[in-house]
């Protein structure tokens, strides 16, 4: 029985930029009990799609075409008659859970008041209720979680509560979007599989939204691939992955980083014989945290972000840094470069411990180590311009130079990162994500350091310019001999560019060892875990 | 063929010499509201009126055209005939020189509070939330405490003290309207100075100076510029407020505030345009500013980036 009917939908948004058309034309069918994934990069049009069925598009929004569901027209419903069958009949979770609650509202409350609303039952009744679902979720110890503000949960303990929430009024259709995004990968892989679970105890027909294939194969049955809001493939899950009738579904698996391919041989010759250019010894960073109130003499509580580390990077070797979220692998990494301060140890750079230097002598030392950020956009200052972003480090080290040689330089090294000359003039926000990046890196490495440390650099790119940004690290890297420090959340990505892995906990190391050797025979139970928690695509 | 090879070309060129700012695009987004640009075109209407307005006027601002005194309601009425455009006032005193005159101060006083306070205010706020800590504190605790002394009370001790003149009102101003203007750029420097941006530069060892010139505050202009601009019918009013105790301009310089305190007083003698002609310059004035201050909000808001 078909339960939810698509017929050409289209969405179209009013900008300043004229109108851009989100959705093209996109029909499907999505039946009782099924379990139906959406995928595409950012952009395509995916998250659209769900929000014009449920009737919570922007205000500069507008839907057009059909939405069936149990043969009656749902799209463009006025609010009031909506209101039926959201929640009711169509039921979604977000991204961010904490964005969808209400950090002031206990969860027993913000979950009652829904049943309250839609059942007229009296409070307790619906509480009891409340309780019966939290349990199908497996949220342990439910007669006091009910009663916490959302803030005191986890992450991934917040997203079983939105799933709760979404139950609560026996949906029919669950659109889950990009639900697993935030977590951690062993947070992930349990969500994942409680959704899997409830999809077959409650027999829902579930829309999963995800720009990663990876995710899809483990929960759909059918997955559609959108780009640039235009309908690419709509296939069977195993016919997808196995033979993909579009060259762009191709390139999108192609792309992702296969953690269980056949041990990479280690191309890179790292002259061993050499001193290491970085030596961490014994690093400690710790934070103060105030614990009671702001008074001055309010007792402090420490925070060991990072406890008692130590390695050594040789030249044009790669070091990858993996933990989950909250790992102290960021704090490592700028406690090395003092970014932050660090407690104790030593950081041997080139023979010289860089925690005894002033910090005028530290500012001269940081042209020989660079950084690169995390979000594209964010790490660009958006008043300036593409060109003076880049020649701002040349500016601030070689401050003699001349504005023609400095032109030269800047053209040059926007060649390297293949971002065409004449974007010098363009500002941040006219780039896309992976171009930011690109300018992120040419902005390390145009006055020549020795050591690039990476801060996530690709996770907040799609798959397939990941794996572009990553393989031009690689080639930069041999080009310019350097050394990187790549962190990253995901094993997958850190197999394909480092050469020796560390796995953080907690502030403490818990494994470091060659990356093969890692990948392969890992001697730690959480290094197991980690790696058995990866969604694969083989 | 060629042609469009050309033509491409062209565009390249074009291409490279035009980056959109973002600047550009609150400009774009200012223009899409009407209100808020009709009020610009009447402000700027305004600005030439009190800049170019003499030009035009047949009298003086202290020429008393004895035909007229003493009978300002039967001769003194506005008439393009006399030369007396607007009317003349109480003493015979040609009322289009002196609103003319009048806008010139009270505009001057709200322009020059605005850039004092947006100066001033702008680089201590900057300094004070990039550097945090204990210096932070000092340096707010300075603002809370300037804050907290009654403003007006203080500027009108002034002019008692000090003897009224235009210059008083421009110190008085100056040295209370930056408080505001610096608790609103630390704000936004506190929040600025986490983003990624900001690290980018401190890892590549720019100095500390030039991430605050070079970094925050281009990147806080766009609050501050309409936080100025909303503040500018305060200063305005201020004067007025002055004028209109007596205190602030001196004869025969006058101000709308000035102006309206004089055909308030008169106005029970039916010459009620001594009260009508500066007081809607004022009103259009005020409801531009606002209208302005709201239209760069919206131009600004970085949600819609």
């Amino acid at each position: 029985m078909t339960l939810l009917k698509v017929e050409n939908l289209s969405v179209k948004f009013q900008t300043n930029d004229g109108i851009v058309e989100a959705v093209k034309n996109l029909s499907f069918d999505l039946e009782k009990g099924d379990s139906l994934a959406i995928v595409g990069e950012s952009g395509s049009g995916k998250s659209q799609t769900a929000l014009s069925i449920m009737g919570l598009l922007a205000d500069n929004g507008c839907s057009e075409g059909k939405v069936f569901f149990d043969k009656k027209n749902i799209l463009n419903l006025p609010t009031d008659k909506l209101n039926k069958y959201r929640a009711e009949k169509i039921a979604m979770i977000f991204q961010d859970p904490m964005t969808s609650l209400n950090p002031y509202i206990r969860i027993s409350d913000q979950m009652s008041e829904t049943l309250i609303h839609h059942r007229g039952i009296k409070k307790s009744e619906a509480i009891s209720q409340a309780k019966e679902l939290m349990d199908a979720v497996k949220i342990p110890e439910i007669e006091k979680r009910i009663h916490m503000y959302p803030h005191e949960f986890s992450g991934g303990m917040r997203q079983r509560v939105m799933i709760a929430m979404a139950l609560l009024c026996n949906p029919e259709i669950l659109i889950a979007d990009e639900p697993t995004t935030a977590l951690d990968v062993t947070v992930q892989a349990q969500v994942l599989n409680l959704l899997t679970e409830i999809q077959k105890e409650f027999n829902l027909s579930l829309i999963f939204i995800s720009h990663d294939l990876s995710v899809v194969k483990q929960i759909s049955d059918r997955v559609l691939v959108l780009r640039e809001g235009l309908l690419v493939e709509n296939n069977e899950i195993k016919k997808l992955y196995e033979s993909p009738a579009h060259p762009y579904t191709k390139m999108l698996l192609a792309s992702i980083p296969r953690i269980d391919q056949t041990e990479k041989e280690v191309t890179k010759k790292i002259q061993k014989k050499t001193d290491p250019i970085l030596s961490v010894k014994n690093l400690s960073v710790e934070f103060e945290i105030n614990q009671r109130g702001a008074l001055p003499w309010a007792k402090k509580e420490k925070l060991k972000a990072v406890d008692n580390i130590s390695f050594d990077l040789y030249p044009g070797e790669t070091l990858g840094i993996v933990g989950e979220s909250g790992c102290g692998k960021s704090s490592l990494a700028r406690g090395i470069v003092r970014m932050i301060p660090a407690k104790k140890g030593k950081v041997i750079w080139l023979g010289e411990n860089l925690l005894n230097k002033s910090n005028a002598e530290m500012k001269k030392l940081r042209c020989n180590f660079q950084m690169i950020f995390q979000d594209p956009l964010a790490s660009l200052n958006p008043r300036m311009t593409i060109g003076d972003i880049v020649a701002e480090p040349l500016k601030t080290h070689h401050p003699k130079m001349n504005k023609k040689e400095r032109t030269k330089k800047v053209s040059e090294i926007l060649d390297k990162v293949d971002i065409l000359q004449n974007l010098i003039n363009r500002y941040p926000h006219e780039l896309s994500g992976g171009q930011c990046q690109r300018i992120g890196i040419a902005r390390a490495l145009i006055i020549n350091p020795k050591l690039i440390i990476c801060d996530e650099p690709v996770s907040a790119l799609d798959v397939s310019i990941q794996a572009q940004v990553v393989k031009l690290l690689i080639e930069l890297q041999e080009e310019f001999n350097l050394s990187l420090i790549f962190i990253s959340h995901d094993l997958s990505v850190v197999k394909q560019i480092s050469n020796k892995v560390m796995v953080i906990r907690e502030g403490k190391l818990i494994e470091y060892s060659e990356v093969n050797k890692l990948y392969k025979s890992p001697s730690h139970p959480y290094t197991k875990m980690l790696l058995s928690s990866i969604p694969r695509v083989d | 063929m060629k042609n469009n090879i050309l033509k491409n070309l062209k565009t390249i060129k074009n291409d490279e010499i035009k980056g959109r700012s973002l600047w550009v695009d609150a400009r774009i987004r200012y223009s899409k509201n009407k209100m808020a640009t009709m009020c610009l075109f009447a402000l700027i209407f305004i600005c030439f009126f009190s800049i170019f307005g003499g030009f035009f006027s047949n009298y003086s601002i202290d020429e008393i055209d004895w035909n007229i005194l003493g009978m300002t309601l039967e001769k003194g009425y506005p008439s393009i005939q006399s030369g007396h455009y607007f009317g003349t006032d109480e003493m015979g005193r040609d009322l289009y020189a002196r609103v003319v005159q009048g806008s010139r101060i009270s505009l001057a006083v709200g322009f020059i509070g605005a850039f004092i306070s947006t100066f001033i205010g702008t680089l201590y706020g900057a300094i004070s939330g990039y550097y945090g800590g204990r210096l932070d504190s000092l340096m707010m605790r300075i603002v809370d405490v300037l804050i907290s002394i009654p403003f007006m009370f203080v500027l009108i001790l002034f002019l008692v003290v000090f003897g009224r003149s235009i210059l008083m009102i421009f110190i008085g101003i100056a040295l209370f309207s930056w408080l505001g203007m610096a608790r609103v750029a630390r704000g936004q420097t506190m929040s600025l100075k986490n983003k990624e941006f900001i690290e980018a530069a401190r890892a590549t060892g720019v100095s500390e100076f030039n991430i605050i010139t070079r970094h925050i505050i281009p990147n806080l202009l766009g609050i501050v510029i309409v936080y100025g601009s909303l503040m500018i019918p305060g200063f305005i009013m201020a004067e007025s407020f002055i004028s209109f105790l007596g205190l602030g301009v001196q004869e025969p310089n006058t101000s709308w505030g000035a102006l309206i305190s004089e055909g308030a007083g008169t106005m029970t003698y039916g010459t009620i345009w001594q009260l009508a002609f500066p007081l809607s310059f004022f009103i259009v004035t005020m409801f531009c500013f606002y209208f302005i201050g709201d239209g760069l909000r919206d131009a600004f808001d970085p949600k819609d980036n």
